[in-house]
């Protein structure tokens, strides 16, 4: 992110060479090897949060059906990948000349573009080989993601299947520890899915207003925040561009808000973004 | 399915025969959400697992015709995403999207400009598509209408399940399946009346307490 190399995990304030601290506990002469370089102002506001910031250098991943890599409002991919799984449970990796089979990817990545226009877009196409074994695609691409080190995972999309519930919580989990942000779009159906429900994801549902860049904490869970999701115009296949609306369209602009805030301060752990995106919440104080 | 319940599915449609039934009743769904969402036509996808295929199962309005009983690939289009990510979704002008028109309207003219689609889900699958089309321009699309297009999808769902367990009774009782044979007994038992019927069921009572004993 911008011009340095992201922090390693728990490498807080620590010595370079010294030994890393233990990772469950904290020896009494051992406490000020975490104390956190930046400093957090009186008030948390959106200018402090993400004021100046494009989302330069921050990485985002589209975990979706593939994106028009051509299309103006896209502006380009670092890269683009597409998923299989075959017999044996092997996860195969190719690189993508497909582009978008339902124009829904190419959508959330220009809602994400025109929010945080410096950052990096790549995608991870895991629909469109099959209707059969869809979860088991979902999954390899998530871990691929993971794997990669993406800054952001944007996922509009959720699985129902309960087997899938337990692989997918522990992704969701090790990205949370290894610093990889899953934005996951919350159902608006009464029905059990995931990965929106988990604690260690950002879940986003849609709120009524015009305002991109406006966004609601939502003090009842397990629903987050609530951004912009209807009515939103968004690039679409063939390089043209239509009107959506769906929870699927508020989660990458929350995901555009996070490239812009880790932007400008890459120190931040998904806690502390969470935390960021509360303070700066429009129906919180720094969200004014 | 157990194969019990497989049974159990199959003598109760032996019994009642109830497949048209809910092919109506996911045909009154259709007909109602085309109108309380005053759009020009509504539809029902159903996934057919083995062909990987959605079929229209339900029409009403544009294309009714020609629509109903006709297939494409599950994993492509605004209907292939909606299943596959079990997210309900609206876009409201795919007329310049050349690919869904292939894909939804092909045969039919009718070129929807405005498409509301929800999955249809029962606890852990997905069991195809409700989808609303050209609603009218004028009217702006609200959260409220999302909702709404949810409950339907429900109500859609659990009428193809109750559709997809009696055309899967159907089957068993038209010889596949080991067990055809009781559920076309108990089918051929119910059609008889007064003492034939006693009877009937006398005969198989006593088979079923000689196979309990057999049974140990």
């Amino acid at each position: 992110m911008h011009d340095e190399a992201r922090p390693e995990v728990g490498a807080h304030a620590a010595e370079p060479g010294s030994r890393p601290l233990p990772a469950w506990s904290l020896p009494k002469d051992q406490a000020e090897r975490i104390a956190l370089p930046m400093e957090w102002p009186e008030r948390v506001d959106r200018e402090w949060a993400w004021g100046g910031s494009t989302g330069e250098g921050v990485r985002v991943c589209i975990l979706d059906s593939g994106v028009e890599p051509t299309h103006p409002l896209v502006g380009g991919l670092e890269s683009a990948v597409t998923i299989a799984v075959d017999e044996d449970g092997e996860t195969l990796v190719t690189e993508d000349d497909v582009g978008d089979l339902s124009g829904h990817g190419t959508a959330c990545a220009g809602i994400v573009r025109a929010v945080a226009p410096g950052c990096s877009l790549s995608s991870v196409r895991v629909l469109g080989q099959g209707f059969k074994g869809t979860g088991n695609i979902l999954l390899a691409g998530l871990r691929h993601a993971v794997d990669e080190g993406f800054d952001l995972i944007n996922m509009s999309l959720s699985t129902t299947k309960k087997p899938f519930a337990a692989i997918l919580h522990e992704l969701a989990d090790s990205a949370y520890f290894r610093r990889t942000v899953l934005v996951a779009s919350a159902h608006n159906m009464p029905v059990e899915s995931y990965p929106w429900k988990f604690s260690s994801v950002i879940s986003v549902g849609s709120h009524e207003e015009e305002d991109p860049l406006a966004f609601f904490y939502n003090p009842n869970p397990p629903v987050e925040f609530f951004a912009r999701g209807v009515g939103v115009e968004v690039p679409w296949l063939g390089g043209r561009s239509s009107v959506v609306s769906g929870n699927s369209f508020a989660t990458p602009h929350v995901t555009g808000i996070c490239a812009l805030i880790l932007a400008k301060h890459p120190e931040l752990t998904p806690f502390q973004l969470k935390n960021v995106l509360y303070l700066t919440a429009t129906n919180v104080g720094g969200g004014q | 399915m157990t194969d019990d319940g497989e049974l159990r599915a199959a003598v109760a449609s032996g019994v009642v025969g109830s497949t048209e039934s809910f092919q109506e009743l996911l045909g009154a769904i259709v007909h109602v959400a085309r109108s309380i969402f005053g759009a020009k036509a509504s539809s029902i996808l159903l996934l057919d697992e083995e062909a990987g295929e959605l079929v229209f199962e339900a029409v009403v309005g544009e294309g009714e015709e020609s629509l109903l009983g006709t297939r494409f690939p599950a994993d492509h289009g605004i209907a292939g995403w909606v299943l596959a990510t079990r997210t309900p979704l609206v876009i409201e002008d795919v007329e310049q999207d050349p690919r869904h028109a292939r894909d939804v309207a092909e045969g039919t003219g009718y070129v929807p400009k405005g498409i509301m689609a929800a999955p249809l889900l029962t606890e852990d699958a997905a069991l195809g598509v409700l989808s609303v089309l050209d609603r009218p321009e004028q009217s702006l699309f609200s959260l409220q209408e999302m909702e709404l297009l949810g409950l339907f999808a429900n109500q859609a769902a659990i009428a193809v399940d109750l559709l997809q367990r009696a055309r899967h009774a159907e089957r068993i009782l038209q010889d596949e399946g080991d067990l055809a044979v009781v559920a076309r007994l108990a089918a051929a038992v119910n059609a008889l009346e007064d003492e034939r019927r006693e009877a009937g069921l006398r005969l198989l009572r006593a088979l079923a307490a000689t196979l309990g004993d057999a049974g140990g």
